[in-house]
This record gives C-alpha cells, structure tokens and sequence, in this order.
C-alpha cells in the first residue's frame, strides 16, 4: 500500500510552501451508514510536520475535520534538499509517516 | 455585408417557422435524424450563450462559468482529490486477474488513451456499450464478480482511463445501422423528456440555466459533461461515475432511477458524447 | 355534494349502530381499494419508465398507517398515491411528443 500522506514542499526564498493530502476516512462517529447503524469514529488527532528536528506546524485534530484532509502553509528556514518528516495519529491508535525532500 | 447577414437570418427564421409548421404535420420532413447537425446547433448553443468561455474549458462544468470557482479549483488541482482513486484504478488496470489476464486484454491498445471512443455502438450485439459496461463485462469474461457501476472500484479504473487519455478530443461514432441512429435519437429523446415530480429535464438544469446556482452549485453546462467523468464530488465526498451522477439526477428530482446501465442511460450518454465530440477529455474530474 | 356526504355519514352512523366489526371492516376494503388502484397506477408508471419517488414513499405511508389499523389515514394515503402515480403517468405520456418543443436546433 501507498503512503497515505501526499506532501509537495517548495523553497522560494527565505519561505517553503508545504501541501499535503492524507487519506484518511475521518469519520466523525455521528454518521449513520446505510443500514442505519452509526459509523464509529475514525479520526486523525494529532498531525505534525518536523524539519531539522524541529516542529514546524502541529495540528490537534477531531470528528469535524473532512475526509481526506488538505492542508497547506509555510514556514521559514529551511532550503532546498532539507528534509521535511510527516507524521499523523489517529484515536484508533494508527499513525502513518512519510519524508519528503523540500523542492 | 450587415445588411445581407440580416437578410439571411430572417430567411433563416422563416425556414425554421416553416420547418416547425411541417413538424405539426404527420408526416414530418425534420424528423430525420441528423447527428450532425445537431452536434453543431447544440455546441453553437453554449458557445454563443457563453462568448467569453474558451472552447475546450466547456469540459470544466461550472468552473468554467465562475471565476471564483474557477481560481479555488486551480488551486485544488495542486493535489486533485481523485488522486487516490487514480492511483488505485492504475494499480487494479495492471494487476492480472485469477485466470493470469489482466484488463489490458479486454481493450484496444491495451485501454491505454481510448477512453474518448467510449460509449460505442456495438452493431453485432445492436447497442451502445459504455466503459463501464465493457470494464465489467471484461471482469466477467474472465470468471471474476462485477462491481457495482456506481463508485469505489469503478470510477477508480475509469478514471484512470480517463487519464490517460486526457486531452485527446471525443471521437463517438455513429455507424451507418439504423439502429445506431435510433438509439442515438432515443438518447436525446431521454435527454429533453421532463421527468420526476419536480418535472425536470436533463436539459432544465444543463441546458437552459448552466453558470446558474442550484442551491449552493453552479449548474455545469450539458456540452462536455461526459468528458469530465468520472468525478470526485466533495458532496458525496467520494468518486462517482457516470452512471452514479444519471441516477442521482433522477432521485433528486423525485423520479424513481432506472438501473445503472440499462438502455436509456447507455443512449443518453451515447448522445451526449456524440454532441460534444471535439471537446478534450479532462477526466478525472473534481466537482464541488 | 355536501348535502350527499351527511347523508352517507348518515348512513355509515346506522350502520356503526347495528354492526360494528362490519365498519371497521368496511373501511379496511375501501382502503385496499384505494391501495390497489393506487399500486396498478404506479406499475403502470413502471411500465412507462417514470415513476416518482413520492409515489413510492406515500404508498408505503399508506401501507403503515392500514398496519397500525388507522384505515381512514391509509385510505386518504393511497388516493394520494393515486393521484401521483397517475399524474407522473400524464407526464410521461404528454412528454413523448413535448420533449421536442426543448430541443436545441
């Protein structure tokens, strides 16, 4: 299987821009499936992006965040080649992570 | 030079307003079914109510009647969120079936770029086939269960279909068979016939009011619909197929959808291609 | 009109009077009546590939209400029903030749 985690980093100047895109079902736990059973709640809680040893954007995550979430935002101080470590948990204890070199 | 274009147009006028006097008549001289004048009238349609729109953006539905819409879709193309389904639909396109063959097998240049033949008209059998249809009925020559025409696993190899045949401009064909003819008429037949309680047409919402809202969407215009498919809809919050976005079509407006893929469905596609033969393939898509 | 509906709650009161089990009876033929026309309706719909999802959801309102006994709600149900049924049936008939008049050509 694929990684689950899709991360684009440019460096331009002093500034990278980092997208990404996790596959992920963030089920929230309030959602009824066709049978009219809830659909117990999946969801990342915790996702970090680290350069250099160093946290660069942390997010703590719940039930109301989409299904195969996107995000995106920029740090300072990092350049071309640098890598760019990424990592998720989830509330069922799953975590998946993935480096990228920063372009 | 004006003033002869005006001449022409008020003859043209009076032709039409005779040809709609013959069409009262029982014996009707309009009824031969002319595929290719109807694919003209019908792209001239949207390309005159939509001037500034660049010809092959048709295929981008209602991103290209907003401008807004359009940027954040830009944006979004950045890390398309089909992404995942194309990449399953590569992995399953190559990966053999029990029996050893593989997709590849079932296709014309091994399903590679083809996916603007799609539907065709098949005149051993006297039907249209649509992809999906074909997919399946690949899976079922070689001894494996169906999927379901709707989503998942569908529009996973559809897209990646699509994909590889992106940019290349929609080539539907209509054999000289009359009962080419037929379906493709029967196909626009079902394309203009007003359904449901809520008494919509396809045409009601993609031909009469495209660019306009429909609650919070923006309706995308009928010509190149089909090229875009199969889409990520954030609505579903998933993949759909063609067959998932006719039979929505219906139950949102109150009528009661037929089966993926029976006839009405495979001619009504089969129409809707053929009038926007020309158009580039973009799928997959991405849709609000 | 009015005048002929007292009469045959008239009727219908003589009747509670005498025997009782026959009227609630009564009402549950009249319902299967109703519930009938109203389902050869709908098929007839079918058949013409134009069914209407409202159809389908007042028939099975219908069909609670006369399982739970209430005959007089189930009946008014299927009439609706009815009505639908028959109304997608006009639709789909007038539209064969109306479909033109919407035609790009």
């Amino acid at each position: 299987m694929a990684s689950s985690i899709r991360v684009r980093a440019t460096a331009s100047g002093e500034n990278t821009e980092v997208q990404a895109l996790i596959q992920h079902p963030m089920d929230s736990g309030f959602i009824k499936d066709a049978k009219g059973e809830l659909i117990p709640a999946h969801f990342i809680t915790q996702l970090k992006f680290e350069h250099d040893g160093k946290t660069v954007f942390a997010a703590d995550w719940g039930g109301g965040v989409s299904k195969d979430p996107y995000v995106k935002f920029s740090f300072k101080g990092a350049k071309k080649g640098d890598e760019l470590k990424i990592s998720w948990i989830d509330n069922k204890g799953a975590t998946d992570t993935t480096t990228a070199k920063i372009q | 030079m004006k003033l002869r274009s005006a001449v022409c147009l008020a003859s043209a006028a009076l032709t039409l307003g005779a040809v709609t006097f013959a069409g009262a008549l029982p014996f009707r001289a309009t009824d031969k079914i002319d595929p290719v004048a109807d694919a003209k009238a019908f792209q001239k349609f949207f390309t005159d109510k939509f001037p500034k729109v660049k010809y092959e953006d048709f295929v981008n539905g209602p991103y290209s009647m907003n401008e807004d819409l359009h940027r954040q879709w830009q944006e979004k193309e950045q890390f398309p969120p089909y992404e995942f389904s194309l990449e399953m639909g590569k992995e399953m396109f190559s990966k053999p079936f029990k029996n050893g063959k593989s997709y590849e097998d079932c296709f014309p240049n091994k399903g590679i770029g083809i996916r603007q033949n799609y539907p065709y008209f098949d005149e051993k059998e006297g039907k249209v086939i649509t992809l999906e249809l074909a997919l399946n009925r690949c899976r079922e020559a070689n001894g494996e269960p169906p999927f379901s025409y709707v989503r998942d696993e569908m529009a996973a190899l559809t897209a990646y279909m699509a994909f590889t045949s992106r940019g290349k401009p929609m080539d539907i064909k209509i054999p000289n068979d009359p009962r080419a003819l037929e379906a493709y008429q029967a196909g626009k037949e079902y394309f203009y016939t007003r359904r449901g309680q809520l008494n919509f047409s396809c045409a009601t919402c993609h031909v009469q009011s495209p660019g306009e809202r429909i609650r919070a969407e923006i309706l995308a215009p009928a010509l190149g619909i089909v090229n875009a498919m199969p889409i990520y809809r954030s609505e579903w919050s998933g993949m759909g197929t063609t067959s998932r976005r006719f039979t929505t079509c219906n139950s949102q407006i109150r009528g009661v959808p037929l089966s993926p893929q029976d006839d009405e469905y495979r001619n009504v596609e089969y129409y809707l291609s053929y009038v926007s033969n020309g158009l580039p393939i973009s799928g997959p898509g991405a849709r609000p | 009109m009015r005048n002929r509906m007292l009469r045959s709650t008239l009727v219908v009161v003589l009747l509670a009077a005498g025997v009782t089990s026959a009227l609630s009876a009564g009402s549950e033929d009249e319902f299967k009546a109703a519930y009938a026309a109203a389902d050869a309706a709908n098929k007839e719909a079918a058949k013409l590939r134009n069914q209407w999802t409202t159809t389908a959801s007042t028939l099975a309102a219908a069909k609670k209400a006369a399982d739970a006994g209430e005959f007089d709600k189930a009946t008014a149900s299927a009439k609706e029903a009815e009505a639908l049924a028959k109304a997608s049936i006009f639709q789909a008939t007038s539209e064969k030749t109306r479909w033109k008049e919407m035609e790009i050509r």
